[in-house]
């Protein structure tokens, strides 16, 4: 077997683990933390597919992760009423159909704002992708039915069949199983022939139109695909704290996103995973050491944006001596 | 009538302070090519200071002076120890290394002043009203910030068009290479253009302070209205944050003082008042995203 | 002898300047026909108004029958018209293999595969290396473009140009900023290609010009003030006027 496949192997194994450790060692907020790490560390990664990879800055991806979240809580809600959303779509509470429905309506609107936002690029584009963040979020405020700003509530965790979803470690393994996945999926895209041509427009766009692509297609797909992965995310965000709030919106969160993507290595498979892991335990930690906690947070970033280039995961090559990307 | 001039008045006035922001930031984005997501700190510096020293000494004026003289040296400070390096770098690197300047800026402010708002009041011969029209009587303190606003406005337009500073910072908007070319201390040009918009946002925080509450994170609320005006007037161009500013105010305020009530004749009243203001609030960030499709640079793109 | 590009009545105006003005020209398969003129006479403009970069303001651009004047650049290069660039444009983060491999790809088509492993497409590789080998940039196949010399990033920039097997390519001083052994096995390797396309040579470059033109425009001002073979331009009084005699002066 090779290198790769045996550390993919040996990180999955550990992370099965955390439940029964955590349990072991009394330390149960571990699982808590650790399935919220992997959940952001599937968003970042969604994230870094069009950052990283497709040189394309989008200021508003929490939108995907908080529409994929909403779709839960929607559902959820007319579910537990009894009634359809507009009239026509009953409720669910099944995971087997929440999530692909999370995954359809984050890509669908991923789709509305890319093919506009796309049209523009550079400063214009972070900013056009941000305003779209924004009429979202308060969209959802405005919302009275689904909580307004104190969002809407699943007092069930979405089930699956077999499984006894209430069991807060299954729920983590399940959590564990679909990022695993979707860490594969990514590998994938990347390794493809679409992923080959991704990564020539972030080189040199210029070049990919003499060569005969139109640029635009392949950046719009990669922008729907990328939200889809962030709504998933969302999905599972929402099944994991069991509410969705207009807060999984806000443009702070997108930048928290970018954060994951720059501190754990921009354009790595396993940077953003990385990232989200680490940003998820420093907050966690030093939240309960201090209340200004954003202080370190802030400087953490500032020197890893202007003294170190490639990020943690750079950080991890040189330790292990294997080249960084 | 009556209620629509109040609410023109309040819309020229929220206006002025988005254009003192989005003065800065248009130069800073234009000269030097950078994303400062931190220029909403300079007004919330302004802000704190100025009100700070108005309740310690009792004076508007003192808490004015101490408003303009912390931003502009937090500003001059950033531009040396932060935005400088950020020069050469992309926009991803700018927006995360200004994004993580907010956390450490608002961070900083809590532990100064605590998460309380500070009240200051206004000086005593702005604090009555004066009638305006018969039955409308408009505190003359928001019309000393509609005066104050236009003043810059003037000001900056004659620094702009007839001082040397002026026409290098209209050269530099214009084309960057240009100024390096002619050879012009590039370093100390950057520095005096961040330390004056920086100076800028600190004045249109001191001028909101009486009459908003004073708190950590004020500025992250106000920036992102800032960035859509920089956008929508074109990146840049002082005029056009000039007539994007007036616009998105005029704008913004005329929504929310209107919207809820209109819908409040097709629908259920709660539920128009949520649905009202939750679109009021969509409606810049919809203009923007219209403007930025018909014309991908703004209204009054200075970069060619 | 069949037409591989046809510019008739070429207008484009920037405000009152006219850097086109009434240009037609036209390419026959097989030829190469270059395009000359002092600096400011619009060769980059009329250029990029053939690649699809700029919108004349008037005026027809065919190429090979079908009306291209208002095509997206992409498209005209699917439908056969290749170009290199004055500044050499490639993705300096890959290697002389990958860029070439993704030329190749582009034109294999799909693209849109998600689920396929674009290092085990053999087509791409088996072409790319075969294409490699017969070059100077055979050994430099691994090395990051970013590294490679002028002159090998023009031969690259050539190469990829020819992976489209395009009718017509467009060529942007291809000799600019090469010494006089690089230029010599530029103009070998053009002459070489040839056969497999026409080409619009756009050249300061004097010996090149003559070496490998069938034809020559010489454009001043926005307009074309003579077209014919080598000795006509050559005999050519106002040519000699406006153009090479900047040059030995």
């Amino acid at each position: 077997m090779r290198r790769e496949t045996l550390a993919l192997l040996a990180v999955f194994a550990v992370l099965a683990l955390v439940p029964v450790l955590a349990e072991l060692t009394g330390q149960t907020s571990w699982t808590r933390l650790v399935g919220q790490a992997l959940i952001y560390g599937m968003a970042a990664a969604s994230l870094n597919f069009i950052l990283g990879y497709g040189g394309m800055i989008s200021f508003g991806h929490a939108t995907f992760f908080g529409i994929g979240g909403y779709v839960v809580g929607i559902l959820y809600f007319h579910f537990d009423e009894g009634t359809r959303f507009l009239g026509i779509i009953p409720g669910t509470g099944q995971m087997l159909l929440t999530l692909p429905a999370a995954i359809l309506v984050s890509g669908l609107a991923a789709a509305l704002v890319g093919a506009l936002s796309l049209r523009t690029g550079g400063v214009q584009f972070i900013m056009i992708t941000l305003a779209f963040a924004q009429m979202f979020f308060f969209l959802f405020i405005s919302l009275k039915t689904y909580g307004g700003e104190d969002g809407v509530m699943v007092r069930r965790t979405n089930s699956l069949p077999g499984l006894n979803m209430r069991d807060k470690a299954t729920l983590y393994w399940v959590i564990l199983v679909v990022a695993a996945g979707y860490y594969l999926f990514l590998r994938q895209l990347v390794r493809s022939s679409f992923g080959q041509i991704i990564a020539g427009i972030r080189q040199n766009e210029r070049r990919m139109t003499a060569m005969g692509v139109a640029t635009y297609r392949y950046k719009l797909a990669a922008f729907i695909l990328s939200g889809m992965g962030a709504g998933l995310a969302g999905a599972l965000m929402v099944n994991f704290l069991r509410f969705a709030s207009p807060d999984m919106l806000h443009w702070t969160r997108s930048g928290e996103l970018m954060v994951m993507v720059i501190l754990g290595g921009v354009g790595t498979l396993a940077g953003p995973f990385v990232g989200a892991a680490a940003l998820t335990i420093i907050e966690t930690l030093l939240s309960r050491l201090t209340e200004h906690w954003m202080l370190p947070v802030g400087v953490l970033l500032l020197a890893v944006v202007l003294l170190s280039r490639g990020g943690l995961m750079a950080l991890i090559a040189r330790m292990t001596g294997g080249r960084g990307k | 009538m009556i209620l629509l001039t109040e609410q023109l008045l309040n819309g020229l006035q929220y206006g002025v302070t988005l254009f003192l922001l989005a003065a800065g930031l248009t130069l800073i984005f234009g000269i030097m090519g950078v994303i400062n997501l931190a220029h909403g700190a300079f007004y919330m510096a302004g802000a704190f200071a100025a009100s700070w020293v108005a309740i310690q000494t009792g004076s508007f004026w003192g808490g004015l002076l101490a408003g303009l003289l912390v931003s502009g040296l937090i500003g001059v400070l950033v531009e040396v120890g932060v935005i400088r390096r950020l020069y050469a770098r992309d926009h991803l690197d700018q927006v995360l290394a200004t994004f993580a300047l907010i956390l450490i800026l608002n961070q900083g402010t809590v532990l100064i002043f605590g998460r309380q708002p500070l009240f200051s009041s206004m000086p005593e011969i702005f604090s009555g009203s004066v009638e305006i029209l018969p039955g409308l009587p408009y505190p003359v303190y928001r019309l000393f910030v509609i005066v104050v606003g236009l003043t810059v406005a003037a000001g900056l337009y004659l620094l702009i068009n007839r001082t040397r500073i002026g026409m290098l910072v209209r050269a530099g908007a214009t084309n960057r290479e240009m100024v390096r070319a002619l050879g012009v201390d590039i370093r100390r040009l950057y520095t005096t253009v961040f330390g004056l918009g920086a100076l800028l946002a600190g004045l249109a925080g001191v001028m909101a302070s009486p009459i908003v509450s004073v708190q950590v994170g004020m500025g992250d609320e106000i920036i992102l209205a800032t960035f859509v005006v920089v956008v929508i007037g074109g990146v840049g161009s002082v005029k056009g944050a000039f007539v994007a500013g007036l616009l998105l105010g005029l704008a913004d305020t005329m929504l929310r003082a209107f919207l809820p009530s209109l819908l409040a004749q097709v629908m259920s009243g709660p539920e128009a008042q949520a649905l009202g203001t939750g679109i009021s609030s969509m409606g810049i960030y919809l203009m923007m995203a219209i403007v930025l499709l018909l014309r991908p640079r703004g209204l009054f793109a200075a970069q060619g | 002898m069949s037409r591989v590009l046809e510019i008739a009545g070429l207008v484009k105006s920037f405000g009152g300047l006219t850097a086109t003005d009434h240009v037609s020209l036209t390419v026959e398969s097989g030829e190469i026909h270059a395009l000359i003129g002092p600096n400011g006479a619009g060769k980059s403009t009329l250029i990029n108004q053939i690649c699809g970069e700029l919108a004349p303001s008037a005026g027809r651009i065919h190429l090979a029958g079908q009306d291209i004047t208002r095509l997206r650049a992409d498209e005209r290069v699917a439908l056969g018209l290749g170009r290199t660039f004055q500044i050499t444009s490639l993705l300096e983060d890959m290697t002389v293999r990958q860029n070439l491999g993704l030329a190749v790809q582009v034109r294999e088509g799909r693209n849109f595969a998600f689920f396929d492993n674009v290092a085990r497409r053999r087509e791409i590789w088996d072409e790319t290396d075969a294409a490699l080998a017969e070059t100077a940039l055979g050994p430099r196949a691994g090395v990051l473009v970013a590294d490679l010399s002028h002159g090998e990033k023009k031969q690259l920039e050539l190469l990829m140009a020819l992976a489209r097997r395009p009718r017509l390519l467009l060529l942007d001083e291809p000799m600019a900023g090469l010494g006089h052994l690089e230029s010599q096995q530029m103009i070998e390797t053009l002459a070489a290609a040839r056969t497999g396309c026409a080409m619009l040579l756009v050249e300061h470059d004097m010996e090149a010009v003559f070496a490998l033109a069938d034809r020559i425009s010489v454009l001043v001002y926005g307009r074309i003030i003579a077209v014919g073979k080598a000795d006509e331009i050559r005999a050519n009084p106002e040519v000699r006027e406006a153009y090479l005699g900047e040059e030995e002066a």
